[in-house]
């Protein structure tokens, strides 16, 4: 799964929904994998306009990601090759392949199984 | 609780009469599912480079290849077919039911639910799909338009077909899958036969289905036995 995806994902149980802890999902023993992914500037130029920055940031931080920029970059930022290439290593071709994602409000946690994150919830939990 | 206790039945009638039966097929199914629809192809091409949108019900991801300027968080109840969508860049896959999506509300530019629908056993499960997948579209602001939704369903009426149902057909029926596993051990095996619960949509239940989830149809037609209808939320957000 690319770390991208998270930035879209929340908890599956209703009660989470709109609850500031259930995002972002919290990552715990992941095994991450670098996967070969075609380098397209502008598919990262345009997709950053629509990544909530503070949750990217978090969970770069529980990975140990340290090179991520406190402030999402726009204008100017966004002509550096550099950093669109370091923001499409860590956005598409870092995927987790196991591990577990974690709701901070609820506690539930959904298992990431070769690459596929399990969101389908106990039928205690519908 | 008597009603929890209902849906907890109908979740188990298709947990047996539609997922697992998905679960069993992937791979003969997959294979007959290549071609995308040209409404379906013409609505992801239209999406804005860097739009956001959602795949619900991805099966094996036929529509994944269509727009690669677009991020899509395709999803699917079989593990077996989202294996098989997985492939697409720069796409992602999970696994996740319709009636409890694990994305956050308001937020996404568009989304298709090709062929799903149908699927859930009950009026309010269909239309309570319908909205879960409307919440999660962002609302309109002031001059902007909201995100859209192309929902797409199997009609009652298709009597050129090869099915032959029409107008005044039962519409909660059991549909066969024939599943030929040729294996060289066994050429004279006998096809195995596994059949999938579906609810045939007549003309305009989907939009009314839709108006009844809070949703506007801003577009809808039928297309080779199918009922279609883009939508968008009738809500609009407050600064």
């Amino acid at each position: 799964m690319k770390l991208l995806t998270v930035n879209f994902l929340t908890c599956a149980v209703k009660t989470c929904k709109g609850s500031p802890a259930a995002f972002p999902l919290h990552f715990r023993d992941v095994e991450l994998e670098l996967h070969d992914v075609e380098f397209q500037p502008d598919f990262i130029r345009n997709i950053i306009t629509r990544v909530d920055w503070e949750g990217l940031h978090k969970m770069a931080n529980e990975l140990n990601f340290p090179t991520i920029p406190e402030v999402k970059p726009d204008g100017e930022a966004l002509q550096s090759e550099q950093l669109l290439r370091d923001l499409h290593r860590l956005l598409l071709e870092t995927q987790v392949a196991e591990g577990r994602l974690i709701c901070g409000n609820c506690g539930h946690e959904y298992m990431v199984k070769e690459g596929i994150a399990n969101f389908l919830l106990p039928s205690h939990l519908v | 609780m008597a009603s929890h206790e209902v849906s907890q039945d109908e979740e188990a009638y298709e947990e047996k009469n539609v997922h697992e039966v998905y679960q069993q097929i992937a791979r003969h199914f997959s294979a007959t599912r290549y071609k995308p629809w040209p409404i379906v192809e013409r609505f992801l091409q239209s999406q804005s480079p860097g739009a956001i949108g959602l795949d619900v019900g991805c099966g094996n991801g036929k529509y994944l290849p269509v727009n690669r300027d677009v991020f899509i968080v395709a999803s699917d109840r079989s593990e077996n077919l989202a294996r098989i969508a997985l492939q697409h860049q720069p796409h992602s896959t999970i696994l996740a039911d319709i009636l409890n999506l694990p994305h956050p509300d308001s937020v996404f530019d568009f989304a298709i639910s090709i062929a799903v629908v149908h699927h859930l056993s009950t009026p309010e499960r269909r239309i309570q799909a319908v909205r879960e997948i409307l919440r999660k579209l962002k609302p309109a602001s002031g001059e902007t338009p909201g995100g859209r939704a192309l929902v797409y369903v199997w009609a009652l009426e298709q009597k050129s077909s090869r099915r032959g149902w029409d107008k005044g057909d039962d519409q909660d029926i059991m549909v066969p899958w024939v599943l030929k596993t040729p294996v060289p051990e066994n050429p004279d095996a006998q096809p195995k036969v596994f059949h999938r619960y579906y609810h045939l949509y007549q003309a305009e239940e989907l939009e009314r289905d839709i108006d009844t989830a809070g949703g506007r149809v801003l577009e809808s037609g039928y297309d080779k036995d199918n009922w279609w209808a883009i939508a968008t939320r009738v809500d609009q957000q407050h600064p």
